[in-house]
């Protein structure tokens, strides 16, 4: 039987709701038991939320001044110390679960999966590679703990019906003091988070200002969308870092995507292949978008946004 | 500083539209242009950066392969690394191996720094320097956009899902590299005719007691599900109406 421990996601007040998309992936393991551990500083709030989730059997605790702020290499000791007797431990493909799983899986001396996008059996998995542009079949020892990342574009959200019993836990594991927190610059925004977003409008290079960009803002305002950008239009500046969708940005899953000014390279495209419609807006007939593109416009988006957007209610 | 190890792998390179073979066994490699992993090649800028602001002495690449990554190995020296080590092995390897492989290096080699790609573009794994500084029992800070040296410390600016987090990690460490950290140099012909004279050491993979025999099996490749085609339309009505039929608006 399968014992699989998720490691809990959070920004030390809530849970990230990505878990629920780890849990879903932990649940496609024939007759998995789910346990999930929440390292912070104060874990209630958060240990609360993820013992609501369908399928999640125990929720462990581990409170701890140093679980302030989520630092891989004061985690990953904490992991390993409670690692045993699981046939599985997940962690999301999220900033925090690239950096922390592999640290977690050398620690313990075995290999890491990342990025599984479906579970064949409890050891056999597939991942995206090449940028998406190939899908690999893997299959893990089944003498070793299996230490993956889960691809959460992948799934669907596990409901939140649940109370799963929550147990507080101290550890006695030595942390390093080597690492140290300074200081978190996250971008506030009244818009839809990117990653959970049903509707995301993004824009690419063409935008060519930051100003220009407001374009984008008030079509996605008019769709309750969330607002991405490809890696060109992040490095030129036009918009921050933590909204670049691609192979080293944020990897979505919305009902629909308008794609304006992006000429759909693989890296950008392989963030955006889960997502339900594709919409492209782009003056160049030719441009690779349009290969991927559930609807296609070829025009100047200088003046096809203002008009789409003037055309919604 | 006295030493930076930088790792460069070879893949195929970012421009290649990648193809599965025809009994899923891998992708087609044949005639296709190999390069330096992008991030990597990165981490060695940075590394030279370093080195030319004086507060290193020495930038050491590193590759682990065939003798095929000579060539990624001798770009990173007419970049302007001083010396290069091949560990030799003509199997494939997993991150774990690569992480130990790397270890004993730097055991042998004791960097003060070690800087390496995020991920590397051919398997997308993300795992090798956070393994390396597992093992090693050293920080690590990865996605670093920006690297900051004083003492005996290192401020790293990464790239996280909710922005910008800066954290402070002492040396020796693990740093891996994302994309808005420099923009590489071009090498220049006379640059690669000098790195024909630099040192390019060979230790074979077993010589250093590790085996490849990866622990997980590559099973299938595959290509990815294709999408249907879609329609083309003339104007914003003609959008609008398309998405009102999907039931989006
Ligand atoms: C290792 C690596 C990783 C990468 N990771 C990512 C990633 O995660 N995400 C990502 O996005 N990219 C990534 N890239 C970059 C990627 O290869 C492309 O360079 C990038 O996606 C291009 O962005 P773009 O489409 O905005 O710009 P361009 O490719 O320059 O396209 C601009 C498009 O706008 C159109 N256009 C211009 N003017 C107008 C107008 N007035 N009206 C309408 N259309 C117009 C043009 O026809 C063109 O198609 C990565 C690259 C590498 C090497």
């Amino acid at each position: 039987m399968s014992k699989i421990l998720i490691i809990a996601d959070h920004d030390g007040v809530a849970l990230n709701g990505a878990i629920a998309k780890a849990v879903a992936c932990a649940a496609s393991i024939d007759g998995a038991q789910i346990e999930i551990a929440v390292f912070a500083e104060s874990t209630a709030a958060i240990a609360a939320e993820a013992a609501a989730l369908d399928s999640v059997t125990r929720v462990i605790a581990i409170e701890n001044i140093a679980n302030k702020h989520l630092i891989a290499a004061v985690v990953a000791p904490q992991v390993v110390a409670i690692s045993d007797g699981y046939s599985h431990i997940f962690g999301l493909s999220s900033s925090f679960g690239k950096d922390l799983m592999p640290r977690v899986a050398a620690l313990l001396g075995v290999n890491q999966i990342s990025d599984i996008m479906t579970v064949e059996s409890p050891h056999v998995f597939k991942r995206p590679i090449y940028a998406g542009n190939a899908v690999l079949t893997v299959e893990a020892p089944t003498d070793q703990v299996v230490i993956a990342t889960v691809r959460t574009a992948s799934y669907r959200a596990a409901g939140a019906n649940n109370s799963a019993p929550i147990e507080v836990v101290d550890i006695a594991a030595d942390l390093p003091s080597h690492t140290r927190f300074v200081e978190l610059q996250a971008g506030s925004s009244d818009r839809p988070d990117l990653q959970s977003a049903s509707s995301v409008v993004s824009g690419g290079r063409a935008l060519a200002s930051t100003e220009n960009f407001d374009l984008i803002y008030a079509l996605a305002d008019k769709l309750g969308a969330a607002v991405g950008a490809t890696r060109a239009a992040v490095d030129a500046g036009y918009i921050a870092n933590e909204f670049q969708i691609g192979q080293t940005g944020k990897i979505i899953a919305p009902d629909l995507y308008i794609a304006i000014g992006i000429s759909g390279a693989i890296q950008h495209l392989t963030g955006i292949k889960d997502a339900g419609t594709i919409v492209a807006i782009n003056k160049d007939a030719e441009a690779p978008i349009f290969e991927v593109a559930d609807i296609g416009l070829v025009g100047d988006l200088f003046s096809i946004v203002p008009e789409l957007t003037d055309a919604l209610a | 500083m006295e030493k930076i190890l930088v790792g460069l792998k070879r893949v195929v390179d970012y421009n290649v539209r990648v193809r599965v073979n025809s009994d899923g066994s891998g992708v087609e490699t044949a005639g296709v242009k190999m390069s330096i992993n992008p991030f990597d090649e990165i981490a060695l800028e940075e590394a030279l950066r370093i080195k030319e602001r004086g507060d290193a002495k020495e930038v050491i690449v590193i590759s682990i392969g065939s003798s095929d990554c000579q060539q990624q190995l001798r770009t990173g020296l007419a970049m302007g690394a001083d010396r290069a080590i091949l560990v030799a092995t003509d199997d494939a390897t997993d991150s774990l191996t690569r992480a130990r492989a790397l270890l004993e290096i730097v055991n042998r080699e004791s960097p003060e720094l070690v800087i390496l790609g995020k991920q590397a573009i051919d398997d997308d794994n993300n795992q090798t320097g956070q393994m390396l500084a597992a093992l090693w029992d050293r920080p690590q800070a990865t996605s670093a956009s920006t690297i900051e040296l004083s003492g005996n410390t290192a401020r790293v600016i990464r790239e996280v899902d909710v922005g910008l987090e800066t954290i402070e990690v002492d040396l020796p460490a693990v740093l891996t590299v994302d994309l808005r950290l420099n923009e590489p140099r071009y090498v220049k012909l006379p640059d690669i005719m000098k790195a024909k004279k630099k040192p390019l050491d060979e230790v074979a993979l077993g010589d250093l007691g590790l085996t490849a025999a990866p622990a997980i099996t590559e099973v299938l490749f595959e290509p990815p599900a294709e999408r249907e085609k879609g329609v083309m339309v003339d104007d914003v009505p003609g959008l609008v109406a398309a998405l009102n039929e999907k039931g989006l608006l």
